[in-house]
């Protein structure tokens, strides 16, 4: 379980985050979802130590933000950070067998090789392997780089606005892999979504949050309304109800 | 007013040059002592107009390059035509050892051309959204053009002798020396009558040419300028960097762009702050000298650095 | 082994015997152990620079940095020249030289960091802002220089400029043991965390996720760096632009970045431009200019097409 508790953070002087109180058990998706500026990245990337973590704690199972060491996270949580662009040149193969560097700190085994081989089966990248990062389209790269997450074989995996630049197909291909994983590979998933219906459509629970606090906390159906649409978002969107799922019209 | 107020600054800066050296000498000396008079008017008097001209031409001509280079952070002596001056007389010195020195000075100041419009040739075709690549390829540009200098220097057997002579310093100027410096005052001065044309350069050659400008001639015109201020400059003191980068920026930070009004004020400031560089040169170390050029090189690169980082992310 | 690797090999033996060999005329015995101390030089200085600059690379995240264009390279000449300056000629010259050579490498390590923290904080990702920055920053180094040079005694400057430009001409032998004894453990360490450099060139978050601390990483790599470059500077002086036609290069023979690939094929290539280089120079051409001129000038050219192939479409 992810427990954070009490965190504030500020970013020269301006608060970000203001006291969050947020428990995430395992198992499942959760997507954080709100309008821009509202902190979700932020609080995505505290979870993932990748920002020093000034007032309150944050737990990841038994381990503390913070004190805990490093390497120790890194075989519990996996992220993938927002438009994460690397400078290095890269086959999209050696990129996933990064992904595994947690486990084998620098000497890759048998084990290794065969997981990612299986990691680039699932993500369809089996054919891509050979080519340079920089050489294929931008979906692919975003698949490279969840692919990546995903070797690293975490409990929990998180993403920050992993559908940037995908076309619907890719999207719904990366959502539907996300629940899959959810579903039967027993990861804890939690992401940060831009797109409201995609957050209805794919997640188990919706933490949706503005100007730094946390405004809403539930399954999809009961939190997406359109009071919700009018409050935090201030659009008079309708919302409908499709298959059970809520979905905003735009 | 501020004009006036910067007048009598550099005048006082004159005044203390002239009085500061080896030999101690005293303004009732000059009238009185005939050898005191001869040390003002051969020594101290030239070396304080070397100062002051090749400052005030320098800081125009650094302004001219950057309307021309429609880029801030661009300097002719660090990017590539104070390199291709000592290109010039080098290679005269090596191929016409025997020519007249005028020869050697037109030569210097048609490898300096050339050299400028290298530069513009090279930068003119990148994109206007990355406004410091301009200053990097100008910079890596002086720098291939210095390691060619430096090569020909060595396959001539002229390395100790360039070494001493392109590091700017004002220890060597005597009457009868410098003198060269005065067409660089000249050629700068002239500036001011296509000042307001230049000035226009700046809003992009097609505004310019729709307000009736010969974009053609008057960027030929500037650039015969820089060449000249920059050759002149290179073969009388040797290589003085960031005078023509930073002092212009001081006074558009200040005064703007509207060049006829300004060029006035950074002719002034860049002869005050040469004078003044050269004044601290002589006497941090008495007697020996720091030579002019590494004074303004640590402080034009630290001011640099501070306009780099102020500057608001445009050209 | 990668055939490439294997190439570059035999380049290299091709080149060293050239080296031994070309020119020889005298007494076998002086002219073996002579050359033989100059080519070890020439090897040491270019596996040094090259893992230098591929190090560089890295933790910079980018390919157009090099040590030396930012100044380091003068900042090993600066502090010795403030060394002259604080302690006298005389007083200078009774400290052994292993001794100031452990100094100037403390004193270089911490101003090297805090350099580079101040480039990587101030340009903030902006590549370009931070290759300028780094480019000024090195006038600014090799003009303090300057200045401090012209604040010593004209006799102490003459020594320091000797110190200053040592050529591959006279190798001290001391020198080299001592040289050789700080940066060969330096290279060891540099090739057992190979992986993890790997690792820290994907970027400060990917790497943080994967469970490195970039800043640590960031660090230690740093301090790697400026034991490499001031071994190589005290051995033959500042090297301009060499590593980065080295790595361009090496990039060229080798696409990936793979560190277990890119740092033996630096290494390869570095030596090969010194050891051919230096040959060709002096017993085929015949020229009196020295390496570093020729290497200053192509590699002010690699740069340019570089940077202009990037940005001119």
């Amino acid at each position: 379980m992810i427990s954070i508790r009490g965190v504030k953070h500020s970013i020269q002087g301006k608060p970000i985050l203001q006291d969050i109180n947020l428990d995430l058990p395992r198992g499942g998706v959760t997507a954080l979802i709100g309008p821009n500026g509202a902190g979700k990245s932020t609080l995505l990337s505290l979870i993932a130590r990748l920002q020093p973590l000034g007032t309150g704690t944050i737990r990841v199972d038994a381990l503390q933000i913070g004190s805990c060491s490093d390497a120790a996270l890194a075989r519990v949580l996996a992220i993938m950070p927002q438009s994460a662009q690397i400078s290095a040149r890269l086959r999209v193969g050696e990129a996933v067998m990064m992904g595994r560097y947690p486990w084998h700190r620098g000497r890759p085994g048998k084990r290794d090789g065969e997981i990612v081989e299986e990691t680039l089966r699932l993500f369809s990248l089996t054919s891509l392997a050979d080519r340079f990062l920089d050489e294929i389209s931008g979906g692919q790269r975003q698949r490279a780089m969840v692919a990546m997450a995903y070797a690293q074989e975490t409990d929990y995996l998180l993403l920050d606005e992993p559908l940037n630049n995908l076309d619907i197909a890719a999207s719904r291909h990366l959502m539907r892999l996300l629940r899959q994983m959810a579903d039967t590979g027993r990861k804890s998933i939690v992401i940060v979504l831009h797109d409201i219906n995609y957050a209805a459509a794919f997640a188990d629970r919706v933490v949706v949050m503005r100007e730094g606090r946390i405004v809403a906390d539930g399954a999809p159906g009961a939190v997406i309304t359109p009071a919700l649409m009018a409050d935090v978002f201030e659009t008079d969107a309708k919302v409908h109800l499709v298959d059970d799922r809520p979905v905003v019209l735009v | 007013m501020r004009l006036w107020l910067g007048l009598v600054g550099v005048l006082l800066l004159a005044v203390i040059s002239l009085f500061i050296g080896v030999i101690p000498l005293s303004p009732r000396d000059v009238f009185t002592d005939p050898e005191a008079t001869r040390l003002m008017l051969t020594s101290r008097l030239p070396r304080t107009l070397a100062a002051l001209l090749a400052g005030a031409a320098l800081a125009i001509t650094g302004q001219i390059m950057q309307v021309l280079a429609r880029n801030r952070f661009v300097e002719p002596m660090t990017a590539g035509a104070g390199q291709s001056a000592a290109l010039g007389v080098l290679l005269a010195t090596l191929l016409i050892p025997g020519a007249p020195v005028w020869i050697k000075m037109c030569l210097a100041a048609a490898t300096t051309l050339a050299g400028s419009v290298g530069l513009l040739v090279l930068i003119r075709p990148l994109p206007p959204t990355q406004p410091l690549l301009v200053p990097l390829v100008a910079l890596i540009y002086g720098g291939l053009i210095g390691a060619a200098v430096n090569f020909v220097a060595y396959q001539g057997d002229m390395m100790q002798y360039l070494q001493v002579w392109l590091t700017g310093e004002l220890s060597g100027v005597l009457k009868g020396r410098y003198e060269l410096l005065w067409i660089a005052g000249v050629a700068a001065a002239a500036t001011w009558f296509i000042a307001g044309r230049i000035t226009l350069l700046n809003l992009g050659d097609d505004v310019a040419r729709s307000l009736g400008i010969n974009v053609r001639n008057v960027t030929a015109a500037g650039l015969l300028a820089v060449s000249v201020v920059t050759a002149m400059v290179v073969v009388t003191l040797g290589a003085i960097p960031f005078v023509g980068l930073v002092v212009p920026n001081l006074v558009s930070r200040r005064m703007g762009d509207n060049l006829p009004r300004t060029l006035p004020f950074t002719a002034l400031i860049g002869a005050g702050l040469v004078l003044a560089a050269d004044i601290c040169g002589r006497t941090i170390r008495a007697p020996f000298e720091v030579p002019v050029a590494a004074v303004i090189g640590v402080v034009g690169a630290v001011l640099f650095l501070i306009l780099l980082y102020r500057e608001p992310r445009h050209g | 082994m990668d055939r490439r690797l294997a190439l570059l090999c035999g380049l290299l033996a091709l080149s060293c015997v050239a080296f031994m060999l070309l020119g020889a005329v005298g007494s076998w015995e002086f002219l073996l152990q002579f050359r033989l101390r100059r080519l070890a030089a020439l090897l040491l200085v270019g596996i040094c620079l090259s893992t230098a600059t591929v190090l560089f690379q890295t933790i910079a995240g980018n390919r157009i940095l090099t040590p030396s264009l930012i100044g380091f390279d003068a900042l090993y000449i600066l502090i010795l020249t403030a060394m002259v300056q604080v302690l006298g000629l005389a007083g200078f010259a009774a400290i052994p030289a292993p001794v100031i050579f452990a100094i100037n490498l403390a004193a270089m390590t911490a101003l090297g960091m805090l350099l580079f923290g101040v480039l990587m904080f101030g340009a903030k990702g902006d590549m370009i802002k931070l290759v300028l920055t780094g480019i000024v920053a090195g006038i600014l180094i090799r003009s303090l220089t300057e200045f401090l040079q012209r604040m010593i005694d004209p006799s102490e400057f003459q020594m320091i400029q000797a110190a200053s430009f040592a050529r591959f001409t006279h190798v001290d032998t001391g020198l080299l043991v001592l040289t050789a004894a700080a940066s060969l453990p330096a290279l060891a360490l540099t090739w057992r965390v190979r992986f993890r450099l790997d690792v820290l060139a994907l970027g400060s978050e990917l790497a943080t996720g994967l469970g490195e601390n970039p800043q640590r990483g960031r660090k230690q790599v740093l301090a790697l760096i400026c034991v490499l470059v001031a071994s190589a500077t005290a051995l033959a002086g500042p090297s301009g632009l060499f590593g980065l036609i080295v790595t361009a290069l090496a990039y060229l023979v080798a696409p990936g970045t793979r560190h277990a690939v890119t740092l033996p094929t630096a290494a390869l290539v570095g030596c090969i431009v010194l050891v051919a280089g230096q040959t060709v120079m002096e017993r085929v051409l015949d020229l009196s200019t020295p390496l570093p001129v020729v290497v200053e000038l192509l590699g002010g050219l690699v740069f340019l097409f570089l940077v202009l192939k990037r940005h001119i479409r």
